[in-house]
């Protein structure tokens, strides 16, 4: 009888999680990132270039995405579009089921604080401020309150490794240390999709595999959508899709033949000097 | 978008550079400053000439022979060439004008004093007893001649301090004889210390006689020059200066169309002569230092630019991260206006301590203005709102992607 009602129990105790889980999470059949044809041309004086030329596309939620091309590929471009940063001339771009194609320079500012995060190649982070402050700076315009801002941007940080290190100004922190500090500012919102542009171009190979184990494990437990822009293939190889663009248009869209696991590579990897923070 | 985050957000970047918000708030600082010295300095003057003429006694007025200069300023110890005016008249303002308490005839003779080996030249003025009333003006050693010494034009003289510390270094001048234009008087008393008069002449370089005396011994003369006059009461000033006026026309018997062969002026004109003239100062220096304050500003604007073209990046990153074009737009209005605001603070502290600095320094008069420093503030405000909205409206209007790339 006994056993009976703890199974009950835990059945309850179950589904209440799947309820809560299901709430919590996007349909995942319904994809995260959803390009129809989209075109972007330029006007440089006389000039019109066609920096893309009919991408079509689909992302689902918890993704991690490689995005791989050479300058001019039209990559970049894609990114701006995908990130609100910019809007298609031709095309219907939908990010988590609402239509952001032709929204107002204001409304995509607000979906940038709601639903991205950046991540730069430079790191990007405001000089003479503290860590935690910077990484509380999206929740300063979604107007979070302060109790609620201080906790989630700890949490943030704890997140990324650098619980100790809240006071700290960008001066005061090695280049992997300011990129997690950027990571933890992406995050801090919630966002539904993390938009990385190289970011471990200005980091060392030890440096560069630790920033990709946290997005693998951000990927894995948190089920953010992941798009890394990236010339190096070894960088691209952590990510479970590999998507190559070309003279504007997709040349690639393949599944990662072989994805490399980051926190393994970590425990062989050796130590260099410079590195402090462990 | 709330309006208190964006406050903090842009006082944390005021305070990233400290260095450079004080450099850039220093134009205004000074700006200010010099705006609420000056002022100061100005209604300083002001005032102190108020004072001076509240001292003298407001209900004073003052009558010459001979016509009056336009506008005059000059309080009539010119000559003049008139001999019209009689004792008699004074008699007759003294007695029949109702609005008319005192009235002291007066007689000017520039004159060389000496005692032993010591002279001095100084303007000896012929005063009946009532003289000190009139002028509020007393002994402070000795006595003031009487009534009998002005009936029987006594040699006596009461001295003015700066007369008798000339004269008498250190001693007690009452009681010696000095020569007035060779003449022996008896010194009575001395008088109390004045100071200088709203045009800045010594009152203490000053000796007072009988004007009897002067008349008939030093100047040979049966008309007078001046009469001081006390009306009953500060109001009654205008009136008895009409009423004198009519009374002496009549005496003199002029026709309606004869102009005046006197002059009745009454002290609140002189007063209101010499106000005006510190206003018009006051004016002149407090413009002059609003230009320096205008300076401040387009200081402010230009380092609002300069900061906005080194800050690009960060507005990119803002704008990523979910800034609106407007909450930049505020950012940075909001700074502009803080630096304004603060520079204005830190200057009327600054202005103030002036203030109170120079009479100690210099010797001058200053009064605070409160009207200064209200308009110092409300200024401020203006000028970082005015300076500030074109950086502004740049920032805002920077596109993130091109921001992000900015080396």
């Amino acid at each position: 009888m006994q056993l009976v009602a703890e199974a009950d129990a835990k059945t309850i105790e179950l589904n209440a999680q799947m309820k809560s889980r299901l709430a919590d999470e996007r349909d995942p059949i319904e994809p995260v990132i959803k390009l129809d044809h989209i075109h972007k041309i330029y006007k440089m004086g006389d000039i019109e270039v066609h920096a893309l030329r009919g991408i079509t596309l689909t992302i689902r939620q918890g993704e991690f995405v490689a995005v791989m091309g050479v300058s001019g590929s039209g990559k970049s471009t894609m990114m701006n579009i995908i990130g609100c940063l910019d809007q298609p001339t031709r095309g219907t771009y939908i990010l988590d089921g609402q239509n952001v194609s032709k929204l107002s320079k204001d409304d995509r500012a607000d979906i940038r604080n709601h639903k991205i995060g950046f991540v730069f190649q430079g790191f990007n982070l405001l000089a003479r401020t503290s860590a935690i402050e910077n990484v509380e700076l999206p929740m300063l315009y979604a107007g979070i309150e302060t109790a609620e801002r201080k906790r989630r941007a700890r949490e943030a940080l704890e997140a990324v490794g650098l619980a100790g290190r809240e006071n700290s100004h960008p001066n005061q922190l090695s280049g992997g240390q300011q990129q997690r500090v950027a990571i933890a500012r992406a995050l801090v919102n919630h966002p539904t999709i993390i938009l990385a542009d190289e970011p471990t171009g200005a980091l060392d190979s030890r440096t560069s595999v630790e920033v990709m184990e946290i997005f693998q494990r951000l990927s894995r437990e948190r089920g953010i959508t992941l798009l890394v822009v990236t010339h190096e293939h070894d960088i691209a190889e952590y990510a479970r899709r590999v998507i190559i663009f070309r003279d504007g248009k997709i040349k690639s869209d393949e599944p990662a033949p072989h994805q490399r696991d980051a926190a393994e590579e970590l425990k062989t990897l050796p130590m260099l000097d410079d590195d402090d923070d462990d | 978008m709330n309006i208190f985050v964006i406050f903090r957000i842009a006082f944390r970047a005021l305070a990233r550079n400290k260095m450079r918000s004080a450099l850039t708030m220093l134009g205004i600082v000074i700006g200010v400053a010099a705006v609420i010295a000056m002022v100061s300095i100005g209604q300083g003057a002001q005032a102190s000439v108020q004072a001076q003429i509240a001292s003298v006694g407001t209900n004073l007025l003052f009558v010459g022979a001979g016509s009056q200069n336009v506008g005059g300023v000059r309080s009539g110890t010119g000559a003049t060439s008139s001999n019209t005016l009689t004792v008699e008249d004074i008699e007759a303002i003294r007695r029949e004008i109702p609005s008319v308490a005192m009235a002291s005839p007066t007689v000017n003779a520039r004159s060389q004093i000496v005692f032993g080996n010591q002279n001095w030249n100084t303007s000896v003025q012929g005063v009946n007893e009532q003289f000190p009333q009139i002028r509020k003006w007393v002994v402070q050693s000795g006595e003031f001649f009487t009534e009998a010494d002005v009936r029987t034009a006594a040699r006596v003289v009461v001295l003015g301090q700066t007369v008798a510390e000339s004269l008498f270094p250190g001693a007690d001048p009452v009681g010696q004889m000095v020569r007035v234009r060779e003449l022996p008087f008896r010194v009575i008393g001395v008088m109390t210390r004045r100071g200088q008069d709203a045009q800045g002449r010594d009152q203490d370089d000053n000796a007072l006689a009988p004007f009897t005396t002067i008349q008939k011994k030093l100047l040979a003369i049966t008309h007078i020059q001046f009469a001081h006059v006390s009306a009953i009461s500060p109001g009654a000033t205008y009136t008895a200066q009409e009423q004198i006026t009519e009374l002496l026309r009549q005496r003199h018997k002029l026709a309606p169309n004869q102009e005046n062969d006197f002059f009745v002026r009454n002290l609140t004109d002189v007063a209101e002569a010499a106000d005006e003239t510190n206003r018009i100062m006051t004016y002149l220096l407090g413009s002059i230092a609003g230009v320096s304050l205008l300076v401040g500003g387009i200081g402010i604007m230009n380092i609002m630019l300069v900061s906005v073209t080194e800050r690009t990046r960060e507005i990119g990153i803002r704008m990523a991260i979910g800034a609106r074009s407007s909450a930049v737009r505020t950012q940075f209005l909001i700074e502009s206006i803080v630096l304004s605001l603060t520079g204005g603070a830190i200057g009327i502290m600054v202005g103030i301590a002036i203030s109170l600095l120079i009479p100690v320094m210099l010797g001058w008069p200053t009064l605070i203005s409160f009207i200064a420093i209200v308009g110092s503030v409300i200024f401020s405000a203006a000028v970082g709102i005015f300076f500030g909205y074109y950086p502004a409206r740049k920032a805002a209007g920077l596109d993130p992607i091109d921001a992000l790339r900015y080396e």
